[in-house]
């Protein structure tokens, strides 16, 4: 009588089902009604039209079988500060995330789609760059983006570039340099292969500078926006995808990567949240590090040349949630301050706001604002030219809204190597 | 002292008594339902909360499982607000017998108990947690009832057809003259009040307490066995549907999704008397050994609290052959007529809640026999409102509710999602009332934290809305906390130590709980049914001390 066959597989499919079950599920029963997440939680202390994390995850949770009836929990930004803080190691936001999940199974609005397809915005842009900057820059056009999708008129959006990374990385003259030092995948996300192209080109050149071989797969998208949207199915065949791709350039190799939100899925979110049990997303996800965690352990080895040049300047720094949740630390703070002169200040804010896509959409814009406002003031108080963060869409947000250009702290690396 | 003249008293407010009352005042007579603690606080407030699609019984009481499919199947249409229509399972356990399945299959379909068997994949894949080694799975429509519930919604049934609903009232004494019943006394508890009702029928609905009941008439001792069994509430539903080991019925072979939580359950030890019944710590181990049967895991996720209730099963041989008619398996009507030469007095015991209408129905038919009177028994037609008719509960419905309201209300009880709105309406409506009667109304402290956050809340929203005075706030807090403590002290183990750890914390440290002034004496403790430990007795004396 035993069926075997039709048992249930982790397949894209699974995802879903695994929404509400399981490792996230099981994590509520640690919840002893603290309420740490609550005071911690930077959307529901700027609006109340979010219940909290405790409402929404560990309470809820308990009440929810299959139809979704609270809708409200989409004003989670998905930040993740809830579990980070969780003394008792409730998984707080994966399990607001898996409900949101099933809540828009049914009925997912078209610009949840849209926004979360990084991959083809990219593509899209890339050859009309000067068209895209012109069009996200205009605001005629914002208006009506804003009335057909729902994406805020004054949201940052991501800045159109000419070249793609992947095509600068395949048409600039080899490295002078003969490595020394082994070989390194790297992994630069849709931000870093569209947008974000100059961190990705500078990461490149800093490993290569310390003696790496870089290799560079054809890679896709890892699915984080569709995730965070919901939509668990689309993500976890992007996943599982980019898991191939990248594990094409060899196996044990460490994969480096400049985009903390995107190693933040591949490290532990696609599994948390989406329930994803793949033995390539496994191998993937314990061989990639952040650039900073790396260039940290490297220091921590003593393998790390600290031959920096000066850079007289305060600049301020704010670490991106989901770098937080990786449980690194702050690895860049530690970094930056090897270079002399160099003074670093930690924002100590909880979050931007932006939350990957959240602070784009039009009803939750004010609120991803009201998030990042002190933020925004700690930053153009400490240098009204240039900021730090490690992840794409929060500098995008950081910059849109403080107005002071924001890199990733690689750039400062890169400078005081004297690499340009 | 006050006087009540009616044609019946029906003694016990659990789910018999309550669907009996009912049936009396749909048949036109004059009524009172007397009950000396809140209605369903005895074994209808401790029971298991699964509503039996009669497919436990297929194979070892074929009778029983046809009733109960057919009383499922109305209650869950008149009470639709009372029950949850989960559905369930009966699996085979890696060890059980799968052939027991085709036994099973056999006797439901000659019971007319629906059920179907399903591939073990469709099984696993709606209740993912599952042991994935079961071997065969059916498919039944076993629902989940809160007892309470059901309890007010005959009660209120009942009193829309004129009958008195009387709680916190004691049976003390029943009166017989020329070999008929005469009258009740009672004691109103919350008033110290002594009340006679002048009556000519009482219908004895004590459950475990009916041999005590048929005493104070002067009967024959009535041989009531307290079956005890204890159930183990886990934190959040591990499985959407009843799960049924597929097995002749054992011990710890059933785990029911009630609400916001799942319930293992339960054993079966006679004890002397159901006033007190500990829930040992073999027992307790014994539920979670079986949990782990049907869920691997299962000692890892949380329990909330354990409970213990005893089985009212009769075991009489006075009862002669030719009362047979109105009994049918598992439920026993007495007629103290011939056996004890006392007119005007029925008693009934056995039974399940599942099938608490139908109980009714036999009683009352007899009672109509016995009077020589042709009243027809209407009660599977006619919906309870208001939680009658319409949707069957769903476990969402709070959250439902707090997504609307959530701009304008508090929420009190954060596990049970209960509002402040919620709390204030009860409050109104019984200034008399205990905390663990708002408890069995809202589910406050129900949940896993088990009254450690909400219960102060709730003290001070009736202090400072004047249903309280401080005196009694005091009181009712301590009181609430300590009946809420005898649930946790048999499961003290992994998470809910912390959240205790926690609770005890705030009350005894924060609060100082235990040493604020000594309580109102109009609090006295209710006739709750003591489930203490001998851990709990050990503790306790060490607080003291
Ligand atoms: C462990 C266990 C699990 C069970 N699980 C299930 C289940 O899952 N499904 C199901 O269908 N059935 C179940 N049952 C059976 C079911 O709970 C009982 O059959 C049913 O609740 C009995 O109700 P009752 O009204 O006859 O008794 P009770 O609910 O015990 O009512 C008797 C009432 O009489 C009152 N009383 C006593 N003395 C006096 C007095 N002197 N004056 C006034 N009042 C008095 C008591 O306070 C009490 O409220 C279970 C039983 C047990 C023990």
């Amino acid at each position: 009588m035993t069926e075997v066959n039709d048992r249930p597989a982790t397949t894209a499919k699974a995802g879903l089902e695994f929404a509400g079950h399981e490792l996230s599920r099981a994590s509520l029963d640690s919840c002893v009604k603290c309420t740490i997440c609550e005071t911690q939680c930077p959307v529901s202390a700027v609006t109340p039209l979010f219940t909290g994390p405790k409402f929404i995850g560990p309470q809820a949770e308990r009440f929810r079988n299959g139809e979704s009836v609270d809708h409200s929990l989409d004003y989670c930004s998905s930040c993740g500060t809830c579990t980070l803080v969780c003394p008792q190691g409730v998984q707080v936001a994966e399990l607001n995330s898996q409900a949101r999940a099933v809540m828009k199974a049914d009925h997912m609005p078209i610009r949840d789609r849209l926004v979360s397809q990084t991959t083809l915005m990219g593509k899209l842009m890339t050859p009309v760059a000067p068209l895209a900057r012109w069009a996200l820059g205009n605001k005629p056009i914002r208006t009506l983006m804003e009335a057909a999708v729902k994406v805020h008129r004054d949201a940052p959006m991501p800045p159109a570039q000419s070249q793609t990374f992947q095509s600068w990385f395949a048409s600039r003259p080899r490295p002078a340099t003969v490595p020394t030092r082994g070989t390194l995948v790297f992994f630069h996300g849709c931000a870093g292969g569209y947008f974000e192209v100059e961190t990705s080109k500078k990461t490149v050149e800093v490993l290569e500078h310390l003696g790496y071989e870089v290799l560079v797969p054809r890679q896709g998208c890892c699915g984080l926006a569709q995730q965070s949207n919901g939509l668990f199915d689309e993500a976890t065949a992007s996943v599982l995808k980019l898991c191939d791709d990248l594990r094409s350039s060899g196996k044990d190799l460490t994969i480096i990567s400049s985009s903390g939100s995107c190693t933040g899925m591949l490290k532990h979110e696609a599994h948390e949240i989406m329930g994803v049990s793949d033995d390539r997303l496994a191998d993937v996800g314990t061989r990639i590090r952040d650039t900073m965690e790396f260039l940290l352990d490297l220091h921590d080895a003593g393998e790390l040349p600290t031959d920096f040049a000066p850079m007289p300047m305060t600049v301020p720094y704010h670490a991106p949630c989901q770098l937080k949740s990786q449980g690194i630390g702050k690895p860049a703070l530690e970094v930056l301050r090897l270079i002399p002169e160099l003074t670093v200040v930690d924002s100590e804010k909880v979050c931007c706001g932006i939350a990957g896509t959240y602070g784009l959409k039009k009803e939750k814009y004010e609120i991803a604002q009201a998030v990042g406002r002190p933020l925004f003031e700690m930053v153009k108080a400490t240098n009204p030219d240039l900021a730090l963060c490690d992840t794409e869409t929060c500098r995008w947000q950081i910059e849109q809204s403080s107005g002071v250009k924001t890199v990733h702290p690689i750039w400062m690396i890169h400078a005081a190597y004297g690499l340009g | 002292m006050r006087k009540l003249a009616v044609d019946v008293v029906v003694i016990g407010g659990g789910s018999t008594g309550a669907g009996v009352v009912r049936d009396v005042a749909m048949r036109g007579y004059s009524t009172v339902l007397v009950e000396r603690a809140d209605l369903g606080q005895g074994t209808t407030g401790r029971f298991h909360g699964l509503l039996h699609s009669g497919g436990r019984y297929v194979v070892s009481d074929p009778l029983s499982a046809t009733e109960c499919a057919q009383e499922n199947a109305i209650l869950s249409r008149i009470q639709a607000g009372a029950i949850e229509t989960t559905g369930g399972y009966f699996v085979c356990c890696p060890g059980d017998d799968p052939a027991f399945a085709d036994k099973f299959l056999a006797g439901a379909a000659a019971t007319g108990v629906p059920a179907r068997e399903v591939s073990v994949g469709e099984a696993l894949r709606n209740e993912p947690r599952l042991n994935p080694g079961i071997t065969r799975a059916i498919e039944v429509q076993d629902g989940t009832v809160d007892g309470w519930q059901l309890v007010w919604g005959a009660a209120n049934s009942a009193r829309h057809y004129g009958a008195e609903i009387l709680t916190y009232h004691a049976v003390t004494k029943i009166d017989t003259a020329d070999g008929a019943v005469t009258a009740v006394h009672c004691t109103d508890l919350k008033r110290g009040e002594d009340v006679v009702i002048e009556t000519g029928f009482v219908l004895n609905c004590g459950g475990p307490w009916a041999g005590q009941i048929a005493a104070m008439a002067g009967a024959h001792p009535v041989d009531v066995v307290p079956g005890r069994g204890i159930m183990i509430a886990m934190n959040h539903r591990l499985v959407n549907r009843v799960v049924n080991r597929c097995i002749y019925p054992a011990d710890g072979d059933i785990l029911v999704p009630v609400h916001t939580v799942s319930i293992i359950g339960t054993t079966d030890v006679k004890v002397d008397d159901p006033d007190h019944l500990a829930i040992e710590p073999d027992e307790v181990q014994q539920m979670l050994d079986a949990g782990e049967v049907l869920i691997p895991g299962f000692r890892n996720s949380r329990a909330l609290h354990a409970w213990a209730g005893a089985r009212p099963l009769i075991k009489d041989n006075r009862v002669a052959a030719a009362d047979t008619r109105h009994m049918s398996r598992g439920m026993a009507v007495i007629d103290h007529t011939e056996r004890d030469g006392l007119d005007g007095m029925l008693t009934i015991g056995g039974g399940k809640l599942t099938t608490y209408r139908l109980m009714a129905e036999h009683i009352v038919d007899a009672m109509c026999d016995k009077l020589g009177e042709k009243r027809a028994c209407r009660t599977a037609e006619e919906d309870m409102p208001p939680s009658g008719a319409g949707k069957n509960y769903v476990v969402t419905h709070r959250l439902e509710e707090r997504e609307h309201d959530r701009f304008t209300e508090q929420i009190i009880c954060e596990c049970e999602l209960m509002s402040r709105k919620m709390l204030t309406d009860a409050l109104a409506a019984q200034p008399n009332g205990s905390f663990d009667d708002l408890r069995r109304q809202l589910r406050l402290g129900m949940g896993p934290c088990q009254g450690g956050f909400c219960s102060m809340r709730a003290t001070g929203i009736a202090l400072e809305t004047g249903h309280i005075d401080i005196e009694r706030a005091t009181a009712l807090l301590r009181l609430f906390l300590k009946n809420r403590w005898l649930g946790l002290w048999p499961i003290l183990y992994g998470d809910q130590v912390r959240q205790t750890a926690l609770d005890n914390w705030i009350f005894a440290g924060t609060l100082d709980v235990e040493h604020l002034p000594p309580p109102d004496p109009s609090v006295r403790p209710e006739p709750e049914i003591e489930k203490k430990t001998p851990v709990a007795a050990v503790m306790e004396a060490g607080v003291r001390s």
